[in-house]
């Protein structure tokens, strides 16, 4: 056991069972204390599951929950000093913000003036003060959200749990809302689970990640760990866009795999702890990872033909039909774009890739 | 709307729509005019009055009629009261107790008495009163009236509850409240106009009773509706017109605010 003060939530080989589909398998995790956690996934892969058994409107059919070393997984959610941003806010309708984010103080047993006081400061801190006496119907959605994430914290939780709190926003609204609970973890020093299916939102805001798929736990690391090591196919693909080529071990040695890709071409990267000889592998590149030229500059190229140039903004995406018939995806960035030229589409081109770009995946 | 499928493109619409209209109420606003004749005869108009209003509060009548009122209100009170906590324990039990298995046939259980003819419902209550001895009189009919009032309690009630998403009770618990007060202080208050929409569609089915409780009754005891009957059957007088129209107005004012709060959203 770590140490107790360091450690939020502890899950413990949890299962989840509904009759016989099995929702979770097995979960394992540790989320520390101050920490911006994320669990990212499609949907269905069971994240609001997860959530709901640490919240406690769930029991778990196998494992333990252990909240500051405390056993909780038997405890009613009453009894559990988790706080929920709902997925649909779950405003309570007929009362007014303020009773809204005043109600769980009231039931923690605060007179109602206390309770009405620190409601106020909390409503403060999300900029909604003038809205006290509004029902939480005659608020836009952002409002709404930021009423729930008041009334959510108001009690003073150990842990908020968050269930995709700003899926029902416009992209604008999502991006400074994003910058808002990120500065409002930091403030509050409260633990955060936050429950997300996109990844660029889970890349932006979390110190870890755990990606799920399919009920159970992918790949647990920094956003940066999984954006530039992911263990397997499906986090390569779910996280960022990726290039994925199908390949062959040829060797092993020194922890580094030798991968042919065709009869010309053969990549070597570090090697994934179960891989052995002669298995059929991929490799995932990512497309900003890989520079396209107009000559042959290394053995490391691969020769194609320019399919299309795509315009997005900061960057400018060129699918390339390789030789062997499959596509690759290169990423150049607009302000490269003195250095490394634009190829137009129908023009022979290059792929070159960096050293250390390709990464071997299990599985 | 497709104009050819709308029903007043139909020739003889207009015509079927008033004969209905005038099957429907025109025995009503015959007796509510006819309340206010000035005439002793039914049938005879004879100008403008009130005689007969008065007549039932200070006439031949009016004691007994009092009596009965004062009966019919209290039991339609009390009952409506009972009907309306059983059938939100009920409600909150079916729509929220989870999925079990005789879920859908206790739903049907506790609706089919609207179904079921009402002179079988009276004979089964006196059945019932009479085998375990029961003496008849306003215990009886307050019981009966208490029992069959439920489904009409409940479908409102249920109605409101099945549009509350659990979500909230789930906040309320995840925010520190026990199960009881998250009913009391979240799930009540947002069942509240199903549940006042309730209580008067049962008071009212109560005050209108006649079958259920011409059987239950005890000898000498009278609800309005058993009262006007006695009265109409020694001759049809105007003060049993002036009487009807007051308990028209009566429901209709009764099931129109019914209607008004089932549709209230607090949440404005
Ligand atoms: N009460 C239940 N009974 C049976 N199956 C359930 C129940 N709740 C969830 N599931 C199943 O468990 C799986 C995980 O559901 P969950 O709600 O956790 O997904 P999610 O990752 O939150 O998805 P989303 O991003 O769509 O919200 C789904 O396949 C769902 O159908
Ligand atoms: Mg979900």
């Amino acid at each position: 056991m770590k140490d107790k003060t360091d450690i939020a939530v502890e899950i413990q080989a949890a299962v989840k069972r509904y009759g016989n589909f099995t929702a979770l398998h097995r979960i394992s995790l540790s989320i520390r204390d101050n920490e911006f956690f994320t669990l990212l996934g499609p949907s269905g892969c069971g994240k609001t599951t997860l959530l709901r058994l640490i919240a406690g409107f769930e029991d778990v059919s196998e494992g333990q929950i252990y909240l500051f070393g405390d056993e909780i997984d038997t405890l009613p959610p009453h009894k559990r000093s988790v706080n929920t941003v709902f997925q649909n806010y779950a405003l309570f309708p007929h009362m007014s913000v303020l009773q809204n984010v005043a109600f769980g103080l009231e039931m923690q047993g605060k007179s109602l003036s206390k309770a009405r006081k620190r409601a106020g400061e909390m409503l403060e801190l999300v900029q909604l003060s003038q809205y006290a006496n509004r029902k939480p119907a005659q608020m836009s959605g952002g409002q709404q959200q930021r009423v729930a994430l008041a009334r959510a914290l108001a009690p003073q939780p150990k842990v908020l749990l968050l269930d995709e709190p700003l899926s029902a926003l416009d992209l604008k609204l999502r991006k400074a809302m994003q910058l808002e609970l990120k500065h409002i973890q930091r403030e509050t020093g409260i633990t955060f689970i936050f429950v997300t299916h996109d990844q660029e939102e889970a890349l932006t805001m979390s110190d870890r990640i755990a990606v799920m798929s399919n009920g159970a736990l992918q790949q647990l690391g920094a956003p940066r760990d999984i954006y530039e090591q992911p263990h397997n196919m499906f986090v390569a693909d779910f996280i960022g866009d990726t290039n994925l080529l199908e390949v062959t071990v040829e060797a092993i040695s020194d922890g580094d795999a030798k991968c042919r890709i065709d009869d010309s071409h053969a990549l070597i990267c570090p090697a994934v702890e179960t891989v052995v000889v002669g298995a059929r592998l991929h490799l995932s590149i990512r497309p900003e990872r890989m520079i396209l030229t107009e000559e042959a500059n290394a053995n490391q190229s691969f020769k194609g033909t320019v399919v299309e140039n795509i315009f997005i903004g900061t960057d400018i995406t060129t699918i390339v039909k390789l030789e062997t018939g499959s596509q690759i995806t290169v990423r150049t960035s607009n302000s490269d774009r003195g250095s490394k030229r634009i190829i137009d589409v129908g023009h022979d081109a290059f792929v070159n890739m960096e050293v250390g770009a390709a990464r071997l995946l299990a599985d | 709307m497709n104009p050819t499928t709308d029903v007043k493109t139909y020739s003889g619409f207009r015509l079927a729509t008033i004969f209905c209209m005038v099957i429907l109420y025109a025995p009503l606003i015959v007796v509510t005019i006819y309340s206010f004749n000035a005439s002793n005869s039914i049938t005879v108009w004879k100008g403008l009055s009130f005689r007969w209003y008065v007549d039932v509060f200070i006439g031949p009548e009016s004691t007994k009629f009092k009596q009965a009122a004062f009966n019919s209100f209290s039991i339609a009170f009390i009952a409506g009261t009972l009907a309306t906590c059983i059938a939100t324990a009920a409600a909150t039990a079916i729509v929220r107790g989870g999925q079990y298995r005789l879920r859908t046939p206790s739903l049907g259980l506790i609706t089919l008495p609207i179904m079921v003819p009402e002179i079988v419902l009276a004979v089964a209550t006196l059945i019932f009163f009479n085998s375990i001895g029961f003496t008849r009189g306003y215990l009886t009919i307050l019981i009966a009236h208490t029992a069959f009032c439920i489904p009409f309690a409940y479908l409102p009630i249920q109605a409101r509850m099945q549009g509350i998403e659990d979500s909230f009770e789930h906040a309320a618990m995840d925010l520190y409240a026990t199960r009881s007060q998250a009913f009391r202080r979240i799930l009540l208050p947002l069942m509240l106009p199903g549940i006042i929409s309730g209580f008067l569609l049962a008071f009212i089915v109560s005050l209108d009773d006649f079958i259920i409780t011409n059987f239950v009754k005890g000898a000498g005891i009278e609800t309005l509706p058993t009262a006007i009957f006695g009265s109409v059957k020694q001759g049809l007088k105007p003060n049993i017109m002036a009487i009807s129209t007051m308990l028209l107005c009566l429901s209709i004012v009764m099931v129109t605010i019914s209607y008004f709060i089932s549709k209230w959203d607090k949440t404005k």
